[in-house]
């Protein structure tokens, strides 16, 4: 693991990459562009740059209306944002008629730069999951931001949600890594416990995994960064291998990934689990590691449920 | 577009009646369906599918169509039959309104019935698809021009005015809205007796001008005055234009004009019946009967 760029940065100059090669590609800013570093479009490519002000609801909307000639549009605000202001005009001009646009969250999770709970997005996965149609995916790092960004311009004809983070953290990835829409990533391989983490709690759980083996537990690690459709296979083959099941999200733990795993394992193959996430509560402004320790979003808190499945 | 000549108008007057009978006949046979409202907008739908917008009902993805939006979209039967006697999909499938697995939904879907080019329903949503359209013709160099009908009651969701503030900003004088401006919503109209129901929008063309629009008024039945409005429209250079369309909800049947109860109403067979030999269509009902 190396320091990294962050998951913003690497958002905006992907697009930058994917409107040189692709004249379809647009991008939708919503007054926040120096933020979620739309921004290095609007410098570097402005004649495909539409800034829409602060009005989220107009904006999905005109996504819709280019999606229909053929423009493949990013709508680009805080996740926040992108999951609420602007739901039900996702739900009945973008989702309902599959229209292909790309709806990205910035800051998404507790990490939001000291701005507190009216910036934190505790629940745009569940909400997304729920929507028809949606694709749902968080990357782990900026590498698989690019690939999966990609993925969603080629491989797909239809609305997603790409759930992104602000800081900088760790790189996992390398260029060879190849990203598939809907698949999961097996990223260790034991047999006590399984970890199953999405967006950059995948990257905890490789934490967590380190301290467990320090104890002698062997974890299995599943990143799974696309959350709709969910890759049923994956998990059911981690809780058959490992009987014991740990996920982990930035995000509540009601109806995120931890849901849809708690959905897919109640329905085929019942296992014990413990849900690290956000526990049906808002948050507040300070730091990082103060926000991830308080709220139990730490690699420590993912090895504890570990440990508890254990004993 | 072509001149409209007095020929011409009283063609497209005789069809607008046909379109109103098809309306009502429709709602009747699915036992849903709204009324004042699809009847408030059908010399408009019947003057711009007739004659202003560039349409090929065989080709209805044919990519420099002009493109148009019913955001008040509860009116789409009135939309469904116009499309249907353009020639879209047999005239016979208005009765399958609101059935299952029909391609006549409740409210405009893109996805199932040819000709409709966005789909609405859930109230002030119309217009920003709309504004997309016009700026998206632009990037492709595209001359076809979109037109969006309003609701005055939708006018009162926020995200009517984002769009009319966006589009401005853009200076789209390729797109056109249109307020469909008959004063009366579900639950509101001027004068009504109670003070907490209130009426939709009041003085639109100040607040549209505010927002950076040309405004033109007109009167929204009489076609030849509407035509010309958007002849004003498609000459307008640097700006967005909003069209108020003065009209009556219901018109055309005299026990339905201007009531609010016909918002959302289904005629009775005696209804039906007077409302038919009023609009001089009473033929069609043969046809009602055979449709059932």
């Amino acid at each position: 693991m190396t320091t990294t760029k962050a998951q913003r940065v690497a958002f905006g100059e992907t697009l930058v990459e994917l409107i040189d090669q692709d004249p379809r590609i647009l991008v939708l800013d919503g007054d926040l562009a120096n933020s979620t570093r739309a921004d290095i479009v609007a410098n570097a490519r402005p004649e495909r740059f539409f800034e829409m002000g602060i009005a989220e609801q107009n904006m999905a909307g005109v996504a819709a209306g280019l999606a229909t000639l053929g423009f493949i549009p990013f709508i680009s605000t805080f996740a926040a944002f992108s999951a609420k202001r602007d739901l039900d005009q996702i739900r009945v001009v973008i989702a309902q008629p599959g229209l292909h646009v790309i709806i990205t969250g910035a800051y998404s999770g507790i990490l939001t730069g000291k701005t507190g709970k009216t910036h934190q997005s505790v629940e745009d996965i569940t909400i997304f999951r729920a929507m028809p149609n949606m694709t749902v995916v968080a990357p782990a790092d900026d590498v698989e931001v690019r690939k999966a960004m990609h993925a969603l311009v080629y491989d797909l004809n239809g609305p997603a949600y790409l759930r992104l983070t602000r800081d900088p953290y760790k790189t996992i990835f390398d260029d060879s890594y190849h990203f598939r829409i809907g698949k999961g990533v097996v990223l260790a391989d034991g047999e006590d416990v399984a970890l199953i983490g999405t967006g950059e709690q995948t990257v905890r759980c490789l934490e967590a995994a380190d301290l467990l083996a320090a104890e002698g537990i062997r974890a299995y690690v599943l990143h799974l960064p696309t959350i709709k459709p969910l890759d049923e296979e994956a998990i059911i083959y981690a809780a058959r291998r490992t009987g014991r099941v740990v996920t982990a999200e930035d995000h509540t733990i009601l109806g995120g990934l931890g849901g849809a795993v708690a959905e897919t394992l109640g329905e085929h193959y019942p296992t014990p689990m413990k849900r690290v996430g956000w526990r049906d509560v808002y948050g507040e402004s300070a730091d990082n590691n103060a926000l991830l320790e308080k709220y139990g979003l730490t690699p420590r808190h993912i090895a504890e449920a570990a440990k508890a499945l254990l004993k | 577009m072509e001149p409209l000549t007095p020929q011409r108008l009283k063609e497209l007057e005789e069809v607008a009646a046909r379109v109103r009978a098809r309306i009502l006949l429709a709602v009747h046979h699915a036992g849903a369906g709204h009324v004042g409202g699809p009847l408030s907008c059908t010399d408009m739908l019947v003057a711009l599918y007739f004659h202003i917008l560039n349409v090929d009902p065989n080709r209805p993805d044919w990519e420099d169509r002009d493109r148009f939006i019913l955001s008040k979209g509860h009116s789409t039967i009135a939309l469904y039959t116009v499309l249907a006697e353009r020639g879209y999909f047999p005239l016979e499938e208005l009765f399958t309104f609101d059935a299952i697995d029909s391609r006549m939904q409740g409210h405009p879907d893109m996805t199932k019935t040819p000709g409709i080019d966005m789909s609405s329903g859930s109230l002030g949503q119309g217009l920003s698809p709309g504004l997309g359209m016009a700026l998206g013709a632009r990037l492709l160099g595209k001359s076809f021009r979109t037109y969006v009908i309003l609701g005055d009651g939708e006018s009162q969701e926020g995200q009517i005015w984002e769009a009319a503030f966006v589009a401005a900003r853009y200076q789209l004088d390729n797109l056109t809205a249109i307020l469909d401006y008959n004063g009366l919503q579900q639950y509101g109209w001027r004068n009504a007796p109670g003070e907490h129901m209130f009426p939709p929008i009041e003085n639109p063309a100040q607040k549209w001008q505010a927002f950076g629009w040309r405004v033109i008024e007109t009167d929204g039945h009489d076609m030849a005055q509407f035509t010309a409005a958007v002849e004003e429209a498609q000459t307008t250079r640097g700006k967005p234009t909003l069209i108020i369309a003065h009209t009556v909800k219901g018109k055309g049947v005299s026990f339905m004009e201007d009531q609010y109860d016909w918002h959302a109403r289904v005629p009775t067979q005696q209804e039906l019946v007077a409302a038919l030999t009023e609009l001089g269509q009473s033929d069609l009902l043969a046809v009602s009967q055979g449709g059932d």
